[in-house]
């Protein structure tokens, strides 16, 4: 599967996430070429895109849903070999399961760790009430707000323990205001866990506000990466910096 | 509670209209003089209830029907779900399946005959043969139509095979399988009681073909009846039981409302503005 020379070989670099040489799309019709991409320990990486770029294939890589069609994947120096607890998907749609209540869904990945009941009860609850849903915790997901639904996904994602996170336009679907909530509880959340993570989105102001940085993605390729001004600022405006980041990328998305 | 009035008036009803056609010996076209009325039947039952035979027949067709059945419902979600799951045991499995399963279950009494060293046996089988398909079938279905996303995100926990099974799978193909459960139980029943018509003893098909032969109509109202009773229960047990068990799908609050709740959201109506009116309404319903 992985052909590459020893010289780009993911053991060689400090990356938490790295793509390399790599070739990304389902057999028969791969979506992004050459792309080379490594993602630093604890930083936000966002990757913006007109939609059907591949944005959600490099995601799909990077989770091992999905193998590279050629060149290579790894996580902390060691090629992917699949799924894992280590890189936790949050996905656009409702991934809930609709069967189990908002804390069975965050009991989860805890369970699946091997976790005794009472200690996964416990981390449950807590990883709950630390977005905000301490009071929905016994509710069916069909119950609560599809903003409620991804502040639980997060949690579930998050109780896991991964060292990565991988988001696919987690708040895509939700309204400018509660979005905008999302993402200061996101930065809030992620504080302190470490994980490193990999966010795609098509929208600029998001992308420029979370990301560290900013991977650009168009016609089949990785195009740039780019490193955003900070602390994080939704008003500062007026900064060129900021200017001429924010112009290049939305030049990138074609608009 | 006006539901219950309505139900047990349509019942009261058809047997009223039966009990005046046969005792009246309506015979146009149709030939009513021939039939017991409803207080001939009513009377052979009270007979069969204090005779022994009569619990005989009911435990002896219960026990097969629900051997069968049990055995169907457990061998037909295990081969849908393998057969939906991998594609290899679809190879090796589909054809089969698909030659046997137009053949009625009835038809394989020969088979039955042939293959099992008693009667009971071959009753069960052809049984389970019965409702082994419906079953089959709609879990095939209900596995193939779970959302993706669902074991992608157990798999992205670090979920294996086995914890796909039981967490995604089968709890999310249930709706599917008890639509199948539902079927296989009713069709169950045609066989148990034509199985029993051909080759058993005891039990109530046996039981109806018997007073059929000796002239006794009454006695074969009462196996209908019967028949119908049980018929109706084992079928309710299995929906109740998949009601429980899928209580999280989420149901729309406007189909069932029938006569009765909407005289109660009037009444709810009158008193000034609650204070808290939409907190129990899902929030995809409110929009």
């Amino acid at each position: 599967m992985t052909s590459s020379s020893d010289a780009r070989s993911p053991s060689r670099t400090g990356a938490a996430l790295a793509l390399h040489g790599a070739t990304l799309g389902r057999p028969g019709a791969p979506v992004l070429d050459g792309v080379d991409l490594e993602v630093a320990p604890g930083e936000i990486l966002t990757v913006v895109g007109p939609s059907g770029c591949g944005k959600s294939t490099l995601l799909r890589t990077l989770s091992g849903l999905l193998s590279p069609l050629a060149g290579e994947a790894g996580q902390d120096g060691r090629p992917l070999t699949g799924p894992a607890a280590d890189r936790a998907l949050i996905f656009q749609e409702d991934a809930l399961l609709p069967w189990r209540t908002l804390r069975a869904n965050v009991e989860l990945p805890l369970a699946i760790k091997g976790l005794p009941r009472a200690e996964r009860r416990r981390q449950a609850e807590a990883w709950l009430e630390r977005v905000g849903l301490a009071e929905q915790s016994r509710h069916l997901p069909h119950r609560v707000s599809g903003g409620q639904r991804q502040r639980a996904q997060l949690a579930r994602a998050l109780a896991g323990a991964p060292r990565a996170v991988l988001m696919d336009e987690p708040f895509g679907a939700l309204d400018a205001q509660t979005r905008a909530g999302m993402q200061d509880l996101l930065v809030e959340v992620l504080h302190g866990t470490g994980a490193t993570v990999v966010f795609v989105t098509h929208d600029v102001d998001e992308a420029l506000f979370l990301g560290d940085r900013v991977a650009l993605i168009g016609s089949g390729h990785l195009t740039a990466v780019r490193d955003v001004p900070r602390p994080r600022d939704r008003t500062a405006h007026d900064d060129p910096a900021r200017v001429a980041l924010r112009r290049e990328v939305l030049t990138s998305l074609g608009t | 509670m006006t539901r219950y009035v309505l139900r047990a008036a349509s019942l009261a009803v058809a047997l009223g209209i039966w009990q005046l056609l046969t005792s009246l010996n309506i015979d146009l076209w149709l030939r009513f003089s021939q039939f017991p009325t409803v207080a001939d039947v009513a009377r052979a039952f009270a007979d069969r209830l204090s005779g022994p035979d009569y619990w005989t027949d009911l435990t002896d067709s219960l026990t097969r029907i629900l051997t069968g059945f049990l055995l169907a419902a457990v061998l037909g979600v295990a081969t849908g779900v393998l057969v939906a799951r991998s594609r290899l045991a679809e190879d090796l499995l589909g054809p089969v399946l698909e030659v046997v399963r137009p053949i009625p279950a009835i038809a394989l009494v020969p088979v039955a005959i042939l293959l099992f060293p008693s009667n009971e046996q071959g009753i069960v089988f052809i049984t389970f043969t019965a409702a082994f398909f419906p079953v089959l079938v709609s879990t095939r279905h209900a596995v193939r139509a779970l959302t993706p996303v669902w074991e992608e995100a157990v798999l992205t926990m670090g979920g294996g095979r086995w914890r796909i099974l039981g967490s995604v799978v089968l709890p999310g193909a249930l709706p599917g399988i008890f639509g199948g459960l539902s079927v296989g139980i009713g069709v169950s029943w045609i066989c148990v009681i034509s199985a029993e018509m051909i080759s058993g003893q005891y039990g109530v098909g046996y039981r109806t073909w018997q007073d059929y032969t000796v002239v006794n109509y009454a006695g074969v109202f009462v196996g209908m009846v019967t028949i119908g009773v049980l018929g109706w229960l084992t079928s309710t047990a299995v929906e109740v039981l998949g009601r429980r068990l899928t209580r999280w799908l989420p149901r729309t609050s406007y189909v069932p409302a029938g006569r009765t709740p909407r005289r109660v959201s009037r009444a709810a109506a009158a008193v000034p503005a609650s204070p808290t009116p939409q907190e129990d309404v899902p929030h995809d319903q409110l929009v």
